[in-house]
């Protein structure tokens, strides 16, 4: 039985084209990854020497760990997360997280742009609470009291 | 191989027992992953927190002359939690955690045709009534909005979907909703309290975070002694003191929603 292909040229030059096509995005890229973002600490983040747990958990998890404070502090009213070295952190991402790590564009933005999420936290937690509080004053009656 | 039904029963008794005995070594294994944060660690309440069974005010407003005395206790309310101030933009955007009413349509059950003069020009200062059974709360499809144990009806704006049924649902109009990002009408925010967002509701919530740090909520302070604060439950409390010796009424009591803000008339 004689098996014909039709158009055999113009099949065949198809596939390739096609197969170079779907294949570009690989080939170009290649040898060509992002490196991995470089974290920078600000100074109170390097003399804290620890975080509230350790590098890899928080590197991992810190999302699941804000997650729980947030059920927390405002379910629960418990505002104090004890770590597992025993050190108590009040748990709030401006007053805590972002008092040592005040420099979010290149601590969380870095690394939540290389893997492409974007987290809507700071659309209303104040990213660098410490650079503002200065010039926060509330009026004379409530100051006494503080 | 011939099965016998005795042989089947064996079989199955003893794989039912090795089932049995392996779940609480599965157990641990499970355990030992995923679990690990919350094992070690662990949560408090802050120390000088105060609590109580079901917080309440007492506005006692013979001791308010006019709008000039509520002036700053809405003022320090509004700068200290992030509320926007809309009123040049549009009046309909208005965000409100407390403000002034007028009697009649703070008590429009309890309003006549012929009020005393006093009454009638008097600025009620108004804000959640964190009800003992707060309506919004169970219109609230996604328990973004809840009753927390010491009573104060709170918000969780993570939660929040903005589908505005507890603004339906609350007779008081407590409740306000962002129809625009409110950043930009914050004059001087605090930064150790978090903005809103679009598409959220927002209200008072008894400065739930001054009550975690010790402090009674910021209007009380900021009223000279107006406004008196306590636990309704504890015949001990300064509300309960007040209440016991001064007539007082509520707003709009008669639903049956169980206000927890009392006024001195």
């Amino acid at each position: 039985m004689n098996k014909q292909m039709y158009d055999k040229k113009n099949v065949i030059a198809g596939i390739v084209i096609f197969a170079v096509l779907v294949s570009f995005p690989f080939w170009y890229n290649l040898g060509k990854a992002a490196p991995a973002p470089e974290l920078v600490l600000t100074d109170a983040a390097k003399a804290a020497k620890e975080c509230v747990m350790s590098k890899e958990e928080m590197k991992a998890g810190h999302m699941q760990l804000l997650d729980m404070w947030r059920e927390k502090v405002v379910r629960e009213s418990d505002r104090i997360y004890v770590s597992a070295k025993g050190k108590p952190y009040v748990m709030s991402l401006s007053n805590t997280c972002m008092d040592c790590h005040s420099n979010k564009a290149e601590f969380c933005d870095r690394c939540h742009n290389y893997s492409s999420v974007t987290p809507y936290c700071w659309d209303c937690h104040i990213d660098n609470p410490k650079a503002e509080v200065k010039n926060f004053k509330v009026s004379e009656n409530s100051k006494e009291a503080k | 191989m011939e099965n016998s039904r005795r042989d089947f029963l064996k079989i199955a008794g003893i794989s039912a027992l090795a089932v049995a005995g392996a779940e609480p070594v599965l157990n641990a294994f499970a355990s030992e992953h995923g679990e690990e944060a919350s094992k070690a660690a662990g949560f408090q309440k802050e120390e000088k927190a105060l609590t109580a069974k079901q917080w309440a005010m007492v506005i006692d407003t013979r001791k308010f002359k006019s709008a000039k005395d509520l002036e700053p206790i809405i003022e320090v309310c509004h700068k200290i939690h992030n509320v926007p101030d809309f009123s040049k933009e549009n009046k309909r955007h208005i965000i409100k955690w407390i403000w002034e009413e007028e009697y009649k349509h703070a008590f429009p059950g309890d309003a006549s045709g012929f009020t005393d003069e006093r009454i009638e020009h008097l600025p009620f200062l108004v804000l959640c009534n964190h009800c003992e059974e707060p309506p919004c709360v169970r219109a609230c499809p996604t328990k973004a909005t809840f009753k927390r144990e010491d009573g104060i009806v709170l918000m969780d704006f993570h939660r929040c979907i903005g589908c505005r049924f507890c603004m339906a649902a609350c007779p008081y109009g407590s409740r306000s909703f962002n129809f625009r990002d409110p950043r930009p009408f914050i004059e001087e925010r605090n930064p150790q309290f978090p903005t809103r967002m679009k598409g959220v509701v927002e209200k008072c919530n008894f400065c739930a975070e001054r009550l975690a740090a010790g402090q009674v909520p910021a209007c009380v302070e900021a009223s000279k002694g107006a406004i008196a604060f306590g636990d309704l439950y504890d015949p001990e409390s300064e509300v309960r003191k007040l209440l016991k010796s001064n007539y007082t009424i509520r707003r709009k009591a008669g639903l049956g929603t169980g206000p927890t803000i009392y006024y001195i008339v």
